[in-house]
C-alpha cells in the first residue's frame, strides 16, 4: 500500500538540479548559431525621438543586424485588464510599441537594438547608436502629473488620467459619515517597489523558415497566455505557429506575467536575420526600467467611527501611479484587486473609494506579489491603529470589535465591492478571525508590551508592536465574474491537467500553471498519488511547454493551489472511473461493485479478485481485449474553473525597536498565526509565508524606487535598492489555524502571497506604535533610519535621550 | 580584441581557454566551460549568485576578471557535490528547503560551505553575517539558516577533529 503524502512535509522533487547546478534557466541555454540582442534605452523620462542614425553601429564587430521601431510592423502591445465594474469608465490606453518610435514615456523605454554574434559585440555596439533626442518636461509623482499645467505624456489622456473608477455606496458612506461620532483621516503612501527576482528576464527567439514557426523561450509565468498575446494580439501570426516554453524560472512574483516588447522583438529580429535564434538576458539594471514596478498609490482615507470603535464608514481615495504606459494588466491592480476588498476582515457597512490611475513618467506598473491587496491591507490596518490611537482602544481590542463574527459566511459583503455589475458575485467564503489573533497574542506575549517597552527604553530603544489581521484574496477569479461585461479581464480564469497512466505504470502529469520555485512538481505529485494510490517516484509533473501542456493560464495572484488543484483532482477523479470500468471487464463484475482503495480496484465481497491500477493501465494501454466502446489508454483531461475565490487570513505581529540616537529601525521579533486552510505540504508554505513576510518587510523597512524629478531612477541598482539581506532579519515564529475552504475541493486556499500582504501593515504598525510616544501619529514607509531620524528631531515630544536635556 | 591564456584547475580537472582580457570569471565558467550552475543575478557585486570557492575561499566570480584566476584552483557548485555523492550543504538544504526557485541556491550553497570550513560551529547570528552577501529573495533566509545550522551539525558529527 503506498503511503498517503497528502499533507505531508515531503522534501522537494524540484531540489537535486538546483542543489547541484542543473537548473536550466533561460541564460542557461544556448542553441546552434545563436546570436545576442541588446536593447538601446532612452536615458531621457520624456523626449520625442527626432533620429536615429545607426550606420556605425551597423559597421561595427560582430554585429548582424540593428534594428528600430520604424522596422517592426508589429501593433503595440495589449493591454488585457481595464479598469471595469462600472458604467460610463473611460480608460484611455497608452502600451509600448517593440520599439519606441516617436516620443519616449520613461527611462529605459527601448529605442534600438543590436544582434551580434556574441552579448558583449551587441552591448558594445550600442554606443555606437546616435539618437538625436528632443528632451520634454517630465513628472514623476502622480499628485503633480494630474495637476494644472503638469507635463502631458499622451494626447489621449487629458491631465494624465488613464481612468477614473469608483466602487461602493457613495450615498450611503457620506451618510455615514455625516453621524459619525469619530472621523479619523490620513494621507497614506504606498510607495513604489521594484520586484527584483534573483532570475532577470530573458527570452530566445527563432523562427524556422522552413515551418513558418516561432519558438520563444521565456522566463514567463505565463507561456500560454504570452502564445495568445502575441499571436492575436501583436505579430498577426497563427496561434498555432508560436510555440512558448518556459524553463526553470528564478523567481517572479508577479513581474513575470505580462507580455514585454521584447518577447516580440527577439521573434522579429530571428525572422529578420534569415531564422538564427536570438538571445536576450536583460541586465539587473537594465531590468529596473524594462521589467514592471509594483504598487506606488497615494492613498486618502477616512474612518466614521462610534466612540466604541465600531467602524460605520471606509472612504477611500487613491491616485495609482501606472507608469508612462501600460503594461498587460496594470488598471486591473489598483481596482478590481484593491478597490473591491478594502474592507478586510471587517463588517464595515458602508464603503467607496474611488481610484484614478495616472501615467507618469515612470517604469510601468503592474501585479507585484499581492498586487492590490497588500495595498488595501495597508489602507485598512493602518486605519485600524489610527482608529485606536485617537479613542484610546488597544488596535487589538479595536479589530475584534469589528471582526466579521464566523457565522457570517459565505458573506455577501453589503457594500457591494464583491459584486460585479452584472450580478455576478463572489463572497468571502470562509473565515473565523479571533481564533487567530488570539493565538498570535498568545505568542508574541501581547499583554506584557508596556513592560518591554520599559525594559527597552532603558535601553535607549523605543520598542514597538504591530498588528496585522489580513485576508487575502487567492485564485481570482471565477470565469463567469472575471470575464463578466464591465468587470474588464479579457480572458477567462479556469486551470487545466492532463493525466496519463503509461503502460509501466508510471505517471505523467501536465498542468497548466507555471511554478517559479512554489514546489508544484512536488505538491503536485503528492496530489496525484493520494488520489490514485500510484506512489510519488512513480509520478512525474511537467508544466511551462505550450507542446504538450494544456492551455492553462499560468501561476500568480496564489492560484494554483485552488485553481490548479482543482483541475488535476478532477483529472485523477476521471482516471479513477476509466480504471475502474476497465477493471470491472477484467474482473468480469459489475462496475458498481467494484471498489477503489488505493491502487487497488476490488470487488466487493470478494476482495481477492482485485487488479492494481498498474494491471489495469498495461491492459488498457495495449486494449488488446478492451471492451466495445471503450477507448484505449489512460488518458483523462480536465479543465476547472473554480466557483468562488479562497481567502485565508490571520494575524502577523511585529516587535521592532527603533533607537533613540540613530533612528535605526530593528525587527526584533516576527509571530504569524495565518490560516490557509488545509495543506498540501506544510514545510512549503512555511517557506511560502517566510518569503512573503520579507518581500513585505522589505517595503516597510527598506526597499524604494526613488526617482528625482527628471524622472531619473535614483535606486536603479542593487547598489541603491535595498533589497533584504538575512543580518536584517530574525527568525520567525510560525503557527496556524485551520479553516478548510468550502469552495477547493481538498479544502486549501493559497499561500503565496498572503505574508506579503500581511507583513508591511504589521511593521508599519509596529514603527508607528514605537514611535507614538513622541507624539508621531503617522509616518511613511519605508522607514530608514534617516527618515526615522529625521521624524523624531521634528516630532513634537522629544524621546528623552535623544535631545538630551530637552525632556 | 586580444585574447588571453588562462590555466587553472577547475573542480579537480586541468582547464585552459584563451579569453578576451575583459572576460569575467563568471562569464568563462558559464560560456567557455559551460559550467552554467554558477549563476549571474546582478551587475554589482551585490548578490552573492555567481559565488565560487578560489583556492579554498568563496568569491564573488563577477567581481574578477577570468585571467587572475589563472593557476588558481576553482571549485564550482558542480564540483562541491553530485547526487549520490552531496556535501553535507547541498544536503542540508535539500532537507531543510532552503531553496524555492534555487537561482540563489548555488551561491548561497558555496558560501555557507565556505563559512562552515573555517567557522564549524557558526551561531544563528554568524550564519546570517555570513550569508548577508547573497541574496535570496524566495525563502526568507529563515530555511537557509536553517540548512546551514543543519550542515553545521553534520559536518562536527563527521569530522569531530575539524572542530578544534
Amino acid at each position: 500500500m503506498t503511503a498517503d503524502v497528502l499533507g505531508a512535509p515531503v522534501k522537494r522533487v524540484e531540489d537535486p538540479k538546483f542543489i547541484t547546478g542543473r537548473g536550466r534557466y533561460l541564460d542557461d541555454i544556448t542553441l546552434p548559431a545563436m546570436t545576442h540582442m541588446a536593447i538601446l534605452r532612452s536615458p531621457y523620462a520624456h523626449a520625442n525621438i527626432r533620429s536615429i542614425d545607426i550606420s556605425a553601429a551597423k559597421a561595427a564587430p560582430g554585429v548582424v543586424t540593428v534594428i528600430v521601431g520604424a522596422d517592426i510592423p508589429y501593433n503595440p502591445l495589449p493591454m488585457a485588464w481595464p479598469a471595469g465594474g462600472a458604467s460610463g469608465i473611460q480608460n484611455n490606453i497608452s502600451t509600448p510599441r517593440a520599439l519606441a518610435t516617436d516620443s519616449v514615456k520613461w527611462t529605459g523605454e527601448g529605442v534600438a537594438a543590436v544582434i551580434a554574434e556574441s552579448a558583449a559585440q551587441a552591448r558594445d555596439a550600442l554606443d555606437l547608436i546616435e539618437v538625436e533626442w528632443e528632451p520634454l518636461p517630465a513628472v514623476v509623482d502622480a499628485e503633480k502629473a494630474i495637476a494644472d499645467g503638469a507635463p502631458q505624456l499622451h494626447e489621449n489622456a487629458p491631465n494624465n488620467h488613464v481612468f477614473d473608477w469608483q466602487v461602493g455606496d457613495k450615498p450611503g458612506t457620506d451618510a455615514a459619515f455625516a453621524n459619525a461620532e469619530v472621523v479619523v483621516s490620513q494621507r497614506l503612501v504606498n510607495h513604489r517597489l521594484i520586484p527584483n527576482p534573483m532570475e532577470v528576464r530573458g527570452d530566445i527567439g527563432w523562427y524556422n523558415p522552413g515551418t513558418g514557426e516561432y519558438t520563444i523561450w521565456m522566463s514567463s509565468q505565463t507561456p500560454h497566455i504570452q502564445r495568445l498575446l502575441l499571436a492575436a494580439f501583436v505579430m498577426g501570426v497563427p496561434e498555432q505557429k508560436i510555440r512558448c516554453i518556459s524553463p526553470d524560472v528564478g523567481g517572479a512574483f508577479g513581474s513575470k506575467i505580462f507580455c514585454y516588447a521584447d518577447m516580440a522583438l527577439v521573434l522579429f529580429a530571428s525572422k529578420a536575420i534569415g531564422g538564427r535564434p536570438v538571445k536576450w538576458v536583460e541586465a539587473r539594471r537594465e531590468s529596473f526600467g524594462s521589467t514592471i514596478h509594483g504598487r506606488d498609490h497615494i492613498t486618502y482615507v477616512d474612518v466614521a467611527a462610534t466612540r466604541a470603535g465600531e467602524v460605520k464608514g471606509l472612504r477611500v481615495r487613491t491616485l495609482a501611479n501606472l507608469g508612462g504606459r501600460l503594461s498587460t494588466i496594470g488598471p486591473g491592480i489598483p481596482t478590481t484587486l484593491y478597490g473591491r476588498i478594502l474592507s478586510g476582515p471587517y463588517k464595515i457597512p458602508n464603503v467607496h473609494c474611488e481610484v484614478t490611475g495616472v501615467y507618469t513618467n515612470t517604469t510601468f506598473v503592474d501585479a507585484y506579489r499581492g498586487a492590490g491587496r497588500p495595498e488595501a491591507t495597508y489602507v485598512v490596518e493602518r486605519a485600524m491603529d489610527l482608529l485606536a490611537d485617537e479613542l484610546g482602544i488597544d488596535p487589538a481590542e479595536v479589530r475584534r470589535r469589528n471582526f466579521l463574527p464566523p457565522d457570517s459566511f459565505p458573506y455577501d459583503n453589503p457594500s457591494g465591492l464583491l459584486t460585479a455589475v452584472n450580478g455576478s458575485k463572489l463572497y468571502i467564503d470562509s473565515g473565523n478571525y479571533e481564533p487567530a489573533m488570539d493565538k498570535a497574542l498568545a505568542m508574541a506575549g501581547y499583554a506584557d508590551t508596556a513592560a518591554k517597552k520599559a525594559e527597552a527604553k532603558a535601553r535607549g530603544k523605543l520598542l514597538g508592536v504591530g498588528l496585522s489581521t489580513y485576508i487575502e484574496v487567492c485564485g481570482v477569479a471565477p470565469s463567469k465574474w472575471i470575464g463578466a461585461v464591465g468587470e474588464g479581464w479579457g480572458a477567462a480564469m479556469w486551470e487545466s491537467s492532463n493525466i496519463k497512466v503509461h503502460l509501466t505504470g508510471k505517471v505523467v502529469v501536465t498542468m497548466g500553471t507555471q511554478p517559479q520555485g512554489q514546489g508544484h512538481e512536488t505538491t503536485y505529485a503528492q496530489i496525484i498519488s493520494h488520489e490514485l494510490g500510484v506512489p510519488m517516484e512513480d509520478i512525474v509533473v511537467q508544466h511551462s511547454d505550450t507542446q504538450g501542456t494544456p492551455f492553462g493560464y499560468g501561476s500568480y495572484g496564489s492560484r494554483t493551489s485552488n485553481v490548479g488543484t482543482g483541475a488535476a483532482i478532477k483529472a485523477a477523479a476521471r482516471i479513477r472511473e476509466k480504471a475502474r470500468r476497465y477493471a470491472a471487464h477484467m474482473l468480469e463484475a459489475s462496475v458498481d461493485d467494484i471498489e477503489v482503495d488505493g491502487a487497488e480496484y476490488r470487488v466487493k465481497g470478494s476482495p481477492d479478485k482485485k487488479k492494481t491500477i498498474q494491471e489495469i493501465a498495461f491492459a488498457l494501454d495495449l486494449a488488446f481485449d478492451a471492451p466495445e466502446g471503450m477507448e484505449p489508454y489512460l488518458d483523462e483531461t480536465a479543465y476547472h474553473d473554480t466557483p468562488n475565490c479562497t481567502f485565508p487570513f490571520g494575524t502577523h505581529i511585529a516587535t521592532v525597536e527603533v533607537d533613540e540616537e540613530t533612528g535605526n529601525v530593528e525587527l526584533v521579533r516576527y509571530v504569524a498565526v495565518d490560516d490557509v486552510g488545509k495543506k498540501i505540504n506544510p514545510m512549503i508554505v512555511d517557506g511560502q509565508l517566510h518569503g512573503g513576510i520579507v518581500q513585505g518587510i522589505g517595503q516597510a523597512l527598506w526597499e524604494e524606487a526613488v526617482y528625482d524629478d527628471d524622472g531619473q531612477l535614483l535606486s536603479g541598482s542593487l547598489l541603491d535598492y535595498a533589497l533584504p539581506r538575512a543580518a536584517w532579519l530574525p527568525n520567525f515564529e510560525l503557527d496556524e489555524t485551520v479553516t478548510p475552504s468550502p469552495v477547493n475541493p481538498l479544502g486549501v486556499k493559497g499561500v503565496g502571497e498572503a505574508g506579503c500582504i500581511a507583513s508591511t501593515a504589521a511593521v508599519a504598525n509596529a514603527v508607528n506604535d514605537a514611535l507614538s510616544p513622541l507624539g508621531i501619529r503617522h509616518l511613511d514607509m519605508p522607514f530608514t533610519a534617516q527618515k526615522v531620524w529625521g521624524a523624531m528631531q521634528a516630532a513634537p515630544r522629544s524621546s528623552g535621550s535623544s535631545k538630551g536635556g530637552q525632556a | 580584441m586580444a585574447e588571453l591564456h588562462v590555466a587553472l584547475d577547475v573542480n579537480g580537472e586541468h582547464r585552459e581557454v584563451d579569453v578576451e582580457a575583459r572576460t569575467l570569471l563568471v562569464s568563462m565558467l558559464r560560456e567557455d566551460l559551460e559550467l552554467t550552475g554558477t549563476h549571474v543575478g546582478c551587475d554589482t557585486s551585490q548578490c552573492g549568485a555567481c559565488t565560487v570557492h578560489l583556492d579554498g575561499l568563496a568569491v564573488k566570480s563577477c567581481t574578477m576578471l577570468a585571467v587572475q584566476a589563472d593557476g588558481s584552483s576553482v571549485t564550482t557548485i558542480e564540483g562541491l557535490g553530485q547526487m549520490g555523492s552531496l556535501h553535507p550543504v547541498q544536503q542540508a538544504f535539500w532537507d531543510k528547503h532552503g531553496l524555492q526557485c534555487g537561482f540563489c541556491t548555488p551561491g548561497m550553497i558555496m558560501t555557507a560551505a565556505d563559512l562552515i570550513a573555517h567557522n564549524p560551529e557558526p551561531t544563528d547570528a554568524e550564519i546570517r553575517h555570513a550569508i548577508a552577501g547573497n541574496i535570496c529573495r524566495c525563502t526568507g533566509y529563515h530555511n537557509i539558516v536553517a540548512a546551514v545550522r543543519e550542515a553545521a551539525s553534520v559536518m562536527r558529527g563527521a569530522m569531530p577533529a575539524a572542530t578544534a
